[in-house]
C-alpha cells in the first residue's frame, strides 16, 4: 500500500476535527513550509522522524552513457534525507530485535 | 528548522493555535512513521517518496583491522527527492 497526501489529509480530518478541505489545505501548507526552507538552502529536522539537508555538488565532468559525448554538468544542489535512529528502529522491530 | 519553528510556521500559516498545529505536525509525522513501520510507501507529489529498503544478513569486515563482522538483516528507511521539489532546489542554488 502507498500512503499519500489524500490517506494524510483524511487522517487530519478524522483525529482533529477538520472538514476535509480544510485538512487538505493545512497538509499543503505545512509542506509548503518544508519546501520554502529547503529551496532557501535550510535543513529541516524533524527529531524521532529524520532531517532533510541540502547539500552543494560541485560542478563536474559527465559522459553521456548513451552517446559518451563529454559533457560539463553544472554545480547544483540536492536534497538528502537522513532517518533518525529512533525512526530506524522501529522499522525493524517487525523484525524482532 | 525544527519541529517546534515547524509548529509555529505553520499555526500561522494556516490560523491555528499552537497547540492544534503542534498535534497536525505530531499527527503527520506519525502517520508516515507506521506507514514505513508497517512496510508502506509513502508517496507525496511535488515532494518526495519514502519507502523502507530490507536488507539481508552479511559477513562484514572492520576495514581498520579486518576483523570478521557479523553483520544482522536490517531495515533502513529512505527518501527520494520529487521532481519539483528537486528542481527548485536545484535552480535556487545557481
Amino acid at each position: 500500500m502507498t500512503l499519500t497526501k489524500a490517506d494524510i489529509a483524511k487522517k487530519i480530518a478524522d483525529d482533529c476535527g477538520f472538514m476535509k478541505g480544510e485538512a487538505t489545505e493545512i497538509v499543503e501548507k505545512l509542506l509548503d513550509i518544508i519546501k520554502a526552507r529547503l529551496i532557501n538552502g535550510e535543513d529541516v529536522m524533524i527529531s524521532g522522524f529524520g532531517k532533510w539537508t541540502v547539500k552543494g555538488k560541485h560542478s563536474r565532468r559527465g559522459r553521456n552513457p548513451q552517446t559518451g559525448e563529454e559533457l560539463i554538468l553544472d554545480a547544483r544542489r540536492v536534497v538528502t534525507w537522513k532517518y533518525s535512529p529512533v525512526l530506524k528502529k522501529a522499522v525493524n522491530t517487525s523484525l524482532g530485535k | 528548522m525544527n519541529k517546534s519553528d515547524l509548529i509555529v510556521a505553520l499555526a500561522k500559516e494556516a490560523d491555528l493555535t499552537q497547540r492544534k498545529s503542534e498535534e497536525i505536525v505530531n499527527l503527520v509525522f506519525d502517520t508516515m512513521a507506521s506507514a514505513l513501520v508497517s512496510g508502506d510507501r509513502i508517496e507525496i507529489r511535488g515532494f518526495g517518496s519514502l519507502m523502507v529498503k530490507k536488507y539481508g544478513a552479511y559477513t562484514g569486515r572492520n576495514p581498520k583491522s579486518g576483523t570478521r563482522i557479523e553483520v544482522e538483516e536490517k531495515k533502513l528507511p529512505f527518501f527520494k527527492t520529487g521532481k519539483e521539489l528537486r528542481e527548485r532546489v536545484q535552480q535556487a542554488g545557481r
